[in-house]
């Protein structure tokens, strides 16, 4: 074992000296991604609050159908905009991001008692529109309440009646399980960061290798070939978890700087916390560097290599990509698939629940014993003379 | 002491090494001259122990390097093809980089290093990173790693590739001093100059085949020529790969 160590204290002294290597590993993702996620949140907070904040503006055609629905919504706060020439195409290129049209037959409906119609015109598949749509909507809607009160209170009718069901809203979700942002972007984060803490060093300890021409010689010494292997990937993987550490220290650091108020969030990341989270990512960084070195020692020179390493980032956003679209529930059997587990797990660790003993090891376990599955493969590669001599 | 007999290696259908046999002796520098692609990186690569011969046999101080690998890395000392150095390390961690990973300890490998900065002439970018380094000074720093250990016998691929002409004379006499300590010194090139200023045998390998093995005179004497390029043209049957 004497060869691994004298590989692994190398190579950790080679790439500290290597500015790309510390770039990559210890500085890109835990700077950028907790800065990233910080700018996040302001920009959608402020962008929130700004819509909610901003004064109506409606653009209303048929003003004279319907004076008093006109003067009530002007009471409500809204700026009543003249009637535009082309309303469907004023939504549809985002000048406006709704019209209201009030039809002709409006009055002659509204003084026989019956729905009286009108028109929201809108393109809701916009997000920045629904704010001012719902707003709209609402405002119709209270009107049509009060007025249907007042027609049935004329007719000495209690407007109750009308309302045979009371709606109160029981909120129990817990100011952290509202961290939904987070609970999607951290683990999401965590996962990429993995990989790309490992990215370059697994490529640099292999394909570089290759490139500079060191390889054939390394493997001369009297050093069996898994223990130089071994050797490098553990290399890989101390960078991958430093760059893990880090970023979530970072995100220690960042995250009383959050506007926490706007999303009902408290996310403070506590140390049993954080080491719980570490502990869980752990066995990521273990399969990324296997899987990383694995690929790279196919290519005969870093730039080839970097070109796979495109492909792979792509499989720890699976899981959060899954998520984004269609969040579910975790269940035991999911503890099974690495990458899977850690985001459901994260996610739960965030939001506060407490996981059972067994999901943790569940996730340790299947993780490991696939990251070792594919070290054992990548460790044994260079027995193929083929992919030592194939440098370019 | 190196014997090899009738090593064979093919690399799909391309036949690299076909037959090749010769020995090579302590004391002795022995020179495999070929044309460029006649397999002497390959019959080198066999002997090192990184590719298996297909068949054949090779013994080195009576080790099988296809059974005994590492214990023949542990007795070899190679300078090969490729002689890539790691930049970001200086001359002497990169040597004892080798040191560290033959099992040496540390006192020894420091001895042994300012053994070698001395013989080699390093003194002045010992403790220099590599990035930068001149070929002479690249050669240098890998010959000294792969003799870090003390070797008995020594294989170069091309030694002298690149080199100027005060590298190629300090190289040649490095060399010659390894022949008088005793070592079995074992290079190849395709560069007749070479052969004819350090080599007491040489074998000729053209084709993955000996085309002929002895000393230079015998050589001489056999092909019927006064020059050893003209002999050396008779005797591979052609000039390829000569000029390169």
């Amino acid at each position: 074992m004497k060869g691994l160590t004298t590989v692994f204290k190398k190579e950790v002294r080679e790439n500290i000296r290597d500015r790309r290597a510390l770039f990559n590993s210890l500085l890109l993702g835990p700077l950028l991604f907790p800065l990233l996620f910080v700018g996040m949140m302001w920009f959608l907070e402020s962008a929130e609050k700004e819509r909610a904040e901003k004064t109506l503006e409606l653009p209303v055609i048929g003003v004279q159908y319907a004076p008093s629905l006109i003067r009530f919504l002007e009471q409500q706060g809204a700026v009543i905009q003249p009637e535009p020439e082309n309303p469907e195409e004023m939504v549809r290129s985002q000048e406006v991001p709704v019209v209201l049209r009030i039809l002709p037959e409006f009055p002659e409906k509204w003084t026989e008692g019956l729905p009286a119609p009108v028109e929201v015109i809108s393109d809701p598949s916009r997000q920045e529109s629904n704010a001012p749509i719902r707003r709209v909507k609402a405002l119709l809607y209270g009107y049509g309440q009060q007025i249907g009160s007042l027609r049935l209170q004329l007719r000495g009718v209690a407007p109750q009646l009308a309302s045979p069901i009371m709606i109160k809203d029981v909120d129990l979700s817990t100011a952290k399980s509202r961290a939904i942002l987070a609970v999607i972007f951290l683990p999401y984060v965590l996962m990429i960061t993995a990989f790309t803490g490992a990215t370059h060093l697994a490529m640099d300890t292999t394909a570089g290798e290759k490139e500079r021409k060191s390889l054939e010689p390394l493997l001369i010494n009297p050093v069996p070939r898994w223990q130089i292997m071994t050797g490098k990937m553990i290399t890989t993987m101390v960078f991958a978890m430093a760059s893990l550490a880090l970023t979530l220290v970072s995100f220690r650091i960042v995250l009383p700087y959050m506007p926490v108020g706007a999303f009902g969030m408290d996310l403070t990341l506590g140390l049993g916390t954080l080491l719980k989270i570490l502990l869980v990512i752990s066995p990521v960084a273990i399969l990324a560097a296997a899987l990383l070195t694995l690929l790279a020692s196919f290519a005969k020179s870093y730039r080839e290599a970097q070109s796979y390493m495109g492909l792979v980032i792509l499989i720890p956003m699976i899981p959060s990509l899954i998520f984004m679209a269609n969040p579910i529930k975790a269940e035991t059997w999911m503890m099974n698939i690495p990458l899977f587990s850690q985001n459901l797990l994260i996610g739960e660790i965030i939001r506060g629940e407490s996981v059972t003993l067994a999901w943790y090891g569940l996730s340790v376990f299947s993780t490991l014993v696939i990251g070792l599955v594919l070290a054992a493969m990548a460790a044994n590669l260079y027995n193929r003379p083929k992919l030592i001599f194939s440098s370019s | 002491m190196i014997v090899v007999k009738n090593l064979h290696k093919s690399f799909g259908d391309v036949q690299a090494v076909k037959g090749v046999s010769f020995e090579a002796r302590d004391g002795e520098i022995t020179g495999l001259l070929g044309p460029n692609g006649a397999g002497k990186t390959t019959t080198l690569r066999m002997l090192y122990s990184l590719l298996p011969p297909d068949q054949g046999e090779i013994r080195i101080d009576g080790l099988d390097p296809t059974r005994d690998a590492m214990e023949i890395k542990r007795t070899l000392g190679v300078v090969p093809d490729s002689r890539g150095l790691y930049s970001r390390l200086t001359a002497r961690e990169n040597i004892s980089y080798y040191g560290e990973l033959h099992g040496m300890n540390k006192n020894a490998i420091r001895d042994r290093i300012e053994n070698l900065t001395r013989t080699l002439d390093m003194g002045e970018f010992i403790d220099r990173r590599t990035e930068g380094f001149s070929q002479g000074q690249r050669v240098k720093v890998a010959i000294a790693r792969a003799m870090v250990h003390e070797p008995q016998t020594v294989l170069m691929d091309e030694p002298s590739n690149g080199l100027d002409v005060m590298s190629t004379r300090a190289l040649r006499h490095y060399i010659r001093s390894l022949r008088d300590e005793g070592h079995s010194v074992v290079l190849s090139t395709h560069i007749m100059q070479e052969v004819a200023a350090l080599c007491d045998r040489i074998v000729i390998i053209a084709k993955g085949e000996v085309a002929a093995d002895g000393t230079a005179a015998e050589l001489l004497e056999r092909a019927g020529c006064d020059s050893l390029e003209d002999a050396f043209v008779k005797l591979i049957g052609s000039e390829e790969g000569l000029l390169a």
